[in-house]
């Protein structure tokens, strides 16, 4: 046998055994998450940077970690455009993908989350609506499928209230001042009226609720009440072009644009930038900060970017919703590392991963070795808390970019909670759920 | 050859003005109908299930309603999906104020509310015509939506403002809610477009069909033979207003699950009157055909290029599809301009004289 037979024999044999090697490991270290994203149509301005956000951690945690604990996250876009019934396709479509199914979903629209929250317990796939959703979904007693830390739209009322009061000088100074909430007329837009109204009736201010119907185009009449009443301070609930027109009418009118006070989902760079100067001064609630200007866009650059694997432009990172999308994707990371910690390294289904997002602890530490001092708060969630509760921050538009203007202000729980563990039995029983015994979770 | 009704003799006036005339027409329709009772219960994915073939379904009945008011009596309609809110909402209060209720018994129920609210609005058909009657429907549309989201009697007073199907049985199995299997929803949704598709088919062949028909070709000379347009066309906004309503509550509680009044927005009832112009004005199977065509097509677009291999940007993707589905809507309307089913009607003539045609 000569050499050169030799060598064909070998690389023939080593051509065969190869696929068979790797087929006998068959299954991938690899997790799947589905991203239902909505990068067309008229909520696309928004809905963009969030997807780039979110995406780019994910794209992040591969390349620099090498995965969750050497386990690749995978994912796959199904474009939503913001429709419910369109939501509900890509969900099915994608909730049986990878080696061991969907390990969570984001659904980025309260119209879908409300669409899958009775699914989740059935499919056993966690639903993390980060800030948005059912409210009553944060009482883990009665939703053990759903999470919406850090804090829910309820809280967020109640931390802007709290803003208002420490801007006026004292709780007592509240009392006689009009405030005008300006919402979505939809069942996003409502989520804080009871929160607000309650607070009303606590704090003796005088509260108008004006109503804006979707998509928000047109707010002539609204605007023309908001000069009748002349208020102090005006709150909006408002969602993609809505917006816009709002900060635009304010402006017009030469409200006080440091009275005026976005939601978060009011308060990003697409909301304000056609406003132009109009728009300065207008300020946002928050849940994390701004800019480019922590570690992780860093190392964003870094690993995503400089490699050419960035999802979007290199300017849109550090918008306010590209940062909201990796505050959502390294949430959702850490919730399944948590999960590891009990069910081992390995790709894990969506019911192991529930228990990770219902015993996640991202502690200060934490965030700062992940690069996120400062940028986001810590989060505890516990099984009968699925919210957290986090405080809410404030930052202002000062006609070039997004700047944080307070601490961060915590929420009301004591105003909230009840209400909301209320709210809770009510949905829950509407959906034939019995209460969880927390005591016996472990 | 094979499609012909040589030698098939009628002998009495029931044979002569039956459905389906043909055998081979009967035989096709009744295989059909009894495999799509079987087959995908069994074969299709819980995917194809719940997210493509139950829409289809309850999207056929909404554009058959549609049909009826549009199709046959020739009054447009934009207000079809503020008539099956009517349904969705009176669904959900008469199941939640009446728990025992067998579920199928609601949603006829709350198509006869969603018929009572037509009945209202159709009254300004008496003295507007065509476009402007389309303009006044548009006014039942926002109104309707406008009062789902205003009132908090109809979604009990919720805070989240949504209305959800409960977990309900017929017969002991369950139908709605979370806990309802994809099958059994597509069986229960699929048995009543079955019935009341052959319902339509018998009124628009039957005497209330034709003074629609009249209404609809010449409605002065209609008037003067003897049809009474009040309650001619008020039946029709009423018929039509059922079938919407039924279709309404069935696609929150079928499908969705769960919905807010932005599931029933303006967009709903374009979607509706697309399928029903693509389908074919005036055709009971049209009503199928453009809802198919509505429905499946983007579904088909979308998956196209990744089971070719291509993985292009989502994007790109939506925007594509959206581009081809208009080119093919367009593509439809300049080849055949009374709709998909006129194009089987001529398909089947065709094959009628085929292999030997004149």
């Amino acid at each position: 046998m000569s050499l050169k037979t030799l060598w064909i024999g070998a690389l023939a044999a080593a051509l065969i055994a190869g696929p068979m090697a790797a087929a006998v490991h068959a299954q991938p270290k690899e997790m799947f998450v589905p991203l239902l994203v909505y990068r067309t149509g008229p909520f696309a301005p928004s809905g963009i940077p969030i997807a780039n956000g979110f995406v780019d951690y994910f794209t992040l945690v591969n390349e620099r970690d090498g995965g969750v604990n050497g386990v690749k996250l995978t994912w796959e876009e199904c474009e939503t455009q913001y429709k419910t019934d369109l939501g509900v396709e890509c969900y099915e479509k994608l909730k049986g993908k990878g080696p061991t199914g969907a390990a969570l979903v984001n659904p980025y629209s309260t119209g879908i989350t409300y669409q899958l929250i009775p699914k989740a317990a059935v499919d056993k796939v966690p639903v993390f609506s980060m800030g948005y959703g059912m409210t009553a979904s944060a009482d883990g007693r009665w939703f053990p499928w759903v999470f919406n830390f850090p804090t829910t739209y309820w809280s967020q009322a109640s931390a802007v209230i709290r803003y208002m009061a420490q801007q006026e000088g004292g709780t007592e100074k509240l009392r006689g001042k009009k405030i005008v909430h300006i919402f979505h007329n939809s069942p996003y837009g409502k989520e804080a009226n009871p929160t607000l109204e309650e607070l009303s009736r606590r704090l003796g201010f005088e509260l108008t609720l004006l109503a804006v119907d979707s998509p928000g185009q047109e707010q002539k009449a609204t605007w023309l009440q908001v000069r009748r009443i002349n208020p102090n301070w005006i709150f909006l609930s408002g969602w993609g072009v809505m917006n816009q027109v709002a900060v635009k009418e304010a402006a017009g009118i030469g409200f006080p644009m440091d009275h005026f006070i976005g939601n978060w989902w009011s308060a990003s760079d697409a909301d304000v930038i056609p406003a132009g100067e109009g728009a300065k001064g207008y300020k946002g609630a928050t849940f994390h900060a701004p800019g480019t200007g922590f570690k992780v866009h860093a190392d964003l650059f870094k690993f995503v970017y400089d490699k050419g694997k960035g999802a979007g432009k290199k300017e849109g990172v550090g918008e306010v919703l590209y940062n909201r999308g990796v505050v959502n994707a390294m949430l959702s990371v850490e919730a399944i590392r948590t999960a590891m910690t009990k069910h081992g390294n390995k790709p894990l289904t969506g019911a192991e991963v529930r228990w990770g997002f219902e015993n996640l602890n991202l502690t200060e530490p934490r965030l700062e070795q992940l690069g996120m001092k400062g940028f986001t708060h810590p989060v505890k969630v516990t099984c009968e808390d699925h919210e957290g509760a986090g405080p809410v921050m404030f930052e202002q538009w000062d006609g070039k970019k997004w700047n944080i203007v307070s601490d961060w202000i915590p929420v009301m729980r004591d105003v909230v909670r009840p209400k909301l563990e209320a709210a809770a039995v009510e949905e829950g029983k509407k959906l034939s759920y019995t209460e969880r015994d927390c005591a016996k979770e472990k | 050859m094979i499609y012909r009704e040589a030698g098939q003799f009628k002998t009495s006036y029931a044979s002569d003005q039956a459905i389906f005339p043909i055998a081979q027409d009967r035989w096709f329709v009744g295989l059909a109908t009894l495999a799509a009772f079987v087959v995908p219960p069994l074969a299709a994915s819980e995917y194809w299930l719940q997210a493509v073939l139950i829409p289809l379904l309850i999207y056929s009945l909404a554009a058959i309603g549609l049909n009826l008011l549009t199709g046959y009596a020739g009054q447009l309609s934009l207000g079809t999906g503020g008539f099956m809110a009517v349904g969705a909402y009176a669904a959900f209060k008469l199941t939640t104020a009446f728990p025992s209720l067998n579920i199928i018994a609601v949603f006829v129920l709350s198509g006869l509310v969603a018929a009572g609210v037509g009945l209202v609005f159709g009254i300004p058909s008496l003295r507007i015509k065509g476009f402007y009657l389309a303009v006044a429907t548009l006014a039942a549309q926002f109104f309707l939506v406008w009062l789902f989201n205003k009132v908090p009697w109809f979604v009990n007073y919720a805070s989240s403002g949504t209305i959800t199907a409960p977990n309900r049985t017929v017969f002991g199995v369950i139908v709605t809610g979370p806990n309802a299997t994809a099958p059994v929803r597509y069986v229960t949704a699929l048995a009543l477009v079955v019935v009341f598709a052959l319902l339509a088919k018998n009124l628009v062949r039957g005497r209330v069909g034709r003074s629609w028909m009249a209404i609809r070709d010449r409605d002065i000379a209609a008037e003067i033979i003897g049809v009474r347009p009040l309650r001619t066309k008020l039946l029709a906004f009423g018929i039509s207003s059922f079938y919407c309503g039924v279709a309404g509550a069935e696609l929150v509680f079928l499908y969705f699950g769960s919905a807010e009044t932005f599931a029933f927005d303006i967009t709903l009832s374009f979607l509706v009157l697309f399928m029903v112009i693509i389908g074919g004005l005036g055709s009971i199977l049209g009503s199928f055909l453009g809802a198919a065509f509505i429905v499946l097509v983007p579904i088909l677009l979308t998956n196209a290029p990744q089971s070719l291999g291509l993985h292009l940007p989502v994007a790109l993707q939506k925007q594509l599809e959206l581009m081809v589905f208009g080119g093919l809507i367009i593509f439809f309307l300049i080849v055949e301009p009374r709709g998909l089913a006129r194009l089987w009607q001529i398909a089947k003539e065709k094959l009628r004289l085929w292999p030997f045609p004149h």
